[in-house]
């Protein structure tokens, strides 16, 4: 992915300056090494400000949500896919939309990268196949893939599935990746164990719903926790609404989460908010064999019927 | 004000002594994070961190907290009528405060208790508690407190300022319950105030960053409000809760009812200007409907209305919890530059 950044300027420049799009959706330099702020751009010059590492983890996706002007998105493939989820779900038109496809070789974890050195990290480079993590005296080499985020070590549509134009060739996809490890491991517990799992997982959550607002698939006018009439849950800080909270807006994304980990990068408590739609997306897969955003025009299975879907499940 | 001398040993025997008077919190680590707790008896503070993850604000302002209670059951006596909750705080003492921490419970006491208006929740809670705070040898990148009139050795809303040293502490004793609080530990052996001044200076060198706030006061609030610029600043912006519940100076909440059956409570919890919930009225309007309009007024309030309200600096300690933690890398210190140097 290094160099990628000279060519997505190019061809931003080129769709603003041509009128193809009204503006473009990407990434700007930010204060933390460790984090790029999602940027909107709408003059020709500015596109000098765009920039692509391995740090450019938010879902774009997310920022195209009801919106009515003709845009130029940057988009890896999870995005890529969320762009399909959303063009499915009228929230967005396919004709609104300039795909500039990325294709990714992973995002880097900023808790994994904190994880290295003992200082605060004061800067992050990134080789390709090593990153170099520098803190006020120490400096560390490791090996990228060690510094994956998780969703990322075991994604297998690294390349957009649907784009105009790519910034680079595609790259090579991951095969053989065991994706659902840890969700096997919850899966085999008794049912005490899980539920003092997922106890322990969530206590440190704060409801400051970065995880919801960071997902492109929460984009309801009213979420279910905001609702007063009726109140379906509480709004403290008690551990019973929270668990609520987590378990019904991972529910309500099953089927159409890409497991792009931009709740769990968001998350300003570190909770691994995936562990919950990493097993719907599982069970998607093993009931329908159904994986999310591949075409934008196949509906998700829990808001379609077919009269050969699978019932074997049905008890 | 005295200067005492505490030895590592006499500060883990004096805790024990304290755990029999105060409820203590301090720093505890869980996985990568350091958070306030409270501390079982014999449990130490652990004080080998740059900052706990989220402000010590909430040992003073819970989450949430039961204000009233009542019930609806019109058999019994006092229905329908709300009671307070009952409260009773026992006197605490928090341990390895940061400077910084410590002087946003100066910034949320203008607010809970002013001439017009006393919160008891809060004042109850703040008046029991001893702050013993731990000057910060070690600023981290995005810390920025020498810019808004603090510094890493402040005293400012603490009881007493410990200052690590070889072997334990060096300690200011600011106040008379700080006085009342190393008595009780038998923390009695006279320090040396040049050290802790050597350090100091040392330490403030070592606070890099900064934020520009000198011109705000004169500029105008309507100007600042039109400007043109919030809506590129706020673009990236999810408005999730973090900057806000992670601040040691945000202090608005919300305010909701729970029933079980006849049985109900009134309890405040956090709010947040960033969620389109905190403005919307009941007649469906919303002052703040876009998300421009609520970035803009964390900002305003935070380096402007507030700044004209008190003449007393901007509503923020520069403990850059909000920079680290944003989703979204939105940075206090960028923005307060553009307002600061904004020209209409």
């Amino acid at each position: 992915m290094l160099g990628y950044a000279e060519k997505i300027k190019e061809i931003a420049k080129g769709l603003l300056k041509d009128e193809k799009v009204e503006m473009i959706i990407g990434f700007r330099e930010g204060s933390d090494p460790m984090k790029k702020e999602p940027c909107l751009i709408k003059n020709p010059e500015d596109v000098e400000s765009l920039v692509w590492d391995s740090t450019c983890c938010m879902n774009l996706a997310n920022y195209l949500t009801n919106r009515t002007e003709k845009i130029g998105v940057l988009a890896k493939g999870c995005d890529s896919r969320n762009i399909n989820t959303h063009i499915i779900e009228n929230k967005i038109g396919r004709e609104q939309l300039y795909i500039i496809g990325v294709p990714c070789t992973g995002m880097i974890d900023r808790i994994k990268v904190a994880g290295k050195i003992v200082e605060e990290v004061i800067e992050v480079t990134d080789n390709g196949e090593h990153v170099v993590i520098k803190g006020a005296k120490q400096e560390e080499t490791v090996e990228r893939r060690e510094l994956l985020q998780e969703n990322c070590r075991t994604c297998t549509h690294r390349n957009p599935v649907i784009y105009d134009e790519l910034v680079a060739d595609p790259v090579e996809e991951q095969k053989d990746v065991s994706k659902y490890e840890d969700v096997e491991r919850i899966e085999a517990m008794s049912g005490e164990e899980r539920w003092q799992y997922f106890d322990e997982l969530l206590s440190p959550c704060i409801r400051c719903y970065a995880c919801r607002n960071a997902c492109p698939l929460c984009y309801c006018p009213e979420c279910f926790v905001d609702e007063s009439r009726p109140q379906w849950v509480g709004k403290s800080n008690d551990s019973t609404d929270t668990k609520v909270f987590h378990l019904l807006r991972a529910f309500h994304c099953a089927g159409r989460c890409t497991d792009c980990g931009s709740c769990e990068q968001a998350c300003p408590m570190d909770i691994k908010v995936r562990m919950l739609t990493k097993k719907l997306n599982k069970d998607c897969f093993d009931m329908y064999g159904w994986e999310t955003g591949l075409t934008p025009d196949q509906r998700p299975p829990l808001d379609t019927f077919k009269p050969d879907d699978k019932e074997d499940f049905i008890k | 004000m005295k200067v005492i001398k505490i030895d590592q040993k006499d500060w883990d025997e004096g805790l024990g002594k304290l755990y029999d008077e105060f409820r203590l919190f301090g720093p505890v680590k869980n996985g990568d994070i350091h958070q306030f707790q409270p501390l079982t008896k014999g449990e130490l503070p652990d004080l080998n961190f740059s900052n706990t993850r989220l402000s010590v604000k909430s040992a003073v302002y819970p989450q949430s907290q039961v204000m009233f209670e009542y019930n609806l059951d019109e058999k019994q006596e006092g229905h329908h009528i709300m009671k307070p909750a009952s409260f009773d705080y026992p006197a605490r003492a928090l341990l390895g405060v940061r400077p910084c921490d410590a002087a946003g419970f100066l910034i949320a006491k203008k607010n809970f208790d002013n001439p017009d208006y006393r919160d008891p929740y809060w004042c109850e809670s703040y008046e029991k508690t001893t702050l013993v705070g731990l000057a910060c040898d070690s600023p981290s990148t995005n810390c920025f407190c020498t810019s808004v009139e603090l510094g890493p050795y402040s005293e400012q809303g603490l009881d007493v300022l410990l200052v690590a040293v070889d072997g334990g502490f060096q300690a200011k004793v600011i106040t008379e319950k700080g006085e009342a609080l190393v008595t009780k530990a038998g923390w009695d052996k006279n320090g040396d105030e040049k050290v802790i001044e050597h350090q100091r200076e040392k330490a403030e060198k070592r606070v890099n960053s900064a934020i520009e706030t000198d011109k705000l006061a004169e500029k105008s609030s309507k100007d600042l409000f039109d400007a043109p610029f919030w809506e590129d600043m706020a673009f990236a912006c999810l408005n999730c809760g973090t900057c806000t519940y992670s601040c040691p100076t945000c202090w608005c909440f919300d305010i909701q009812d729970e029933n079980q059956e006849d049985q109900g409570i009134r309890m405040r919890n956090w709010d947040s200007c960033m969620s389109p919930l905190f403005t919307l009225e009941g007649s469906g309007h919303n002052p703040r409907p876009l998300k421009f309009h609520r970035v803009r007024q964390r900002f305003m309030h935070k380096l402007k209305y507030y700044l004209d309200k008190y003449e007393d600096g901007i509503m923020c300690v520069g403990c850059g919890r909000c920079i680290n933690l944003c989703p979204v890398n939105i940075d206090i210190r960028k923005i307060s530059s553009k307002m600061n140097n904004y020209q209409p």
